[in-house]
């Protein structure tokens, strides 16, 4: 009980200051301290394989990303600094926008049908139970279990997404260097055409 | 509602998850550095998978479970591709601004 509040105010207060810090870095920082009161809260919800994907993905893996971009786009001569922000203009209709989608969700769970009973009985595999103990809901097993059986197919999707992000990013980013030769074979393409021309106006 | 299976109401893991998201869109939508933006966007993936995971243990169903690890695994993809992006774009533009940023504009 204790544990929510505090992790609810730890996740909001470390957004808050994702979206209002004025460096990316800052940002980084912020959003890492959400992760973690965010995987802790998944622990309380008995999803603890999904707590350490969360801590291992998204803490070790997206924000290192985040890291190593930042860290390439300021080392230039420019400091890696924008403008002000959209703030004054925009701040009114997103603050009514947010409140309208706030407004509905409450409502929406308001008005939500009672989970139905669990049909598992307790004690069995699948069966809600203290977090930490082996294949009770959300432990690695009955994880693991739901998605090489049941979900076997969108595991395989998962596979064939993240290949396809690798090659996207690669030739996004990549090898850079035929766009930039391009240019020059054809500046240098240009000039025996425009020297035979020479000796015809003499 | 479900007082034996959570020890705060449901409701208040559901109200954290849309203030969170709302978080990230006011974040996508006020700021302008493009890096910050896709912050915003994971915090949104995040406050997603919060309700996914919430909805998971209140039906004892491990669907849940599964589409928050698929969300998780599209936001790795995301942040790889729209980092990659957001790279090719400073390397050629002067301003980082993401306004200014009309090339594709049509």
């Amino acid at each position: 009980m204790i544990a929510f509040w505090v992790l609810a105010i730890g996740l909001i207060a470390t957004g808050v200051f994702t979206i209002t810090a004025r460096k990316p870095v800052y940002s980084v920082v912020g959003l890492l301290g959400n992760f973690v009161a965010l995987a802790i809260l998944y622990l309380t919800l008995n999803a603890e394989f999904l707590a350490v994907i969360q801590i291992v993905v998204y803490s070790g893996a997206i924000l290192i990303l985040f890291l190593f971009v930042i860290a390439l786009l300021s080392s230039g001569v420019k400091p890696f600094d924008v403008g002000p922000d959209r703030m004054p203009k925009v701040l009114v209709p997103a603050l009514i926008i947010g409140a309208i989608a706030l407004a509905t969700v409450v409502y929406g769970t308001a008005r939500a049908p009672s989970p139905a009973v669990p049909s598992i009985a307790a004690g069995s595999p699948g069966a809600l139970g203290p977090t930490g103990e082996a294949d009770v809901f959300g432990s690695v097993a009955n994880f693991g279990q739901a998605l090489f059986t049941t979900n076997l197919l969108p595991f395989e999707v998962t596979a064939l997404l993240l290949m396809v992000a690798v090659i996207g990013v690669v030739l996004l980013a990549g090898d850079d260097e035929p766009a930039r030769q391009r240019p020059k074979s054809r500046g240098t393409g240009r000039e025996p055409i425009a020297k035979p021309q020479e000796p015809l106006t003499r | 509602m479900s007082s034996s299976v959570f020890a705060v109401p449901m409701e208040n893991y559901i109200g954290l998850s849309a203030i969170v998201f709302f978080l990230g869109v006011m974040g996508v939508i006020v700021r302008r550095n493009p890096l910050i933006m896709l912050m915003s966007i994971e915090l949104m993936f995040n406050a997603a998978n919060l309700a996914l995971i919430t909805f998971a243990k209140a039906w004892v169903n491990a669907a849940g479970h599964i589409f928050a690890f698929l969300v998780i695994t599209v936001a790795a993809a995301e942040a790889a591709i729209g980092l990659a992006i957001v790279v090719i774009v400073f390397r050629r533009a002067v301003n980082v601004d993401v306004d200014e940023i009309a090339t594709l504009h049509g």
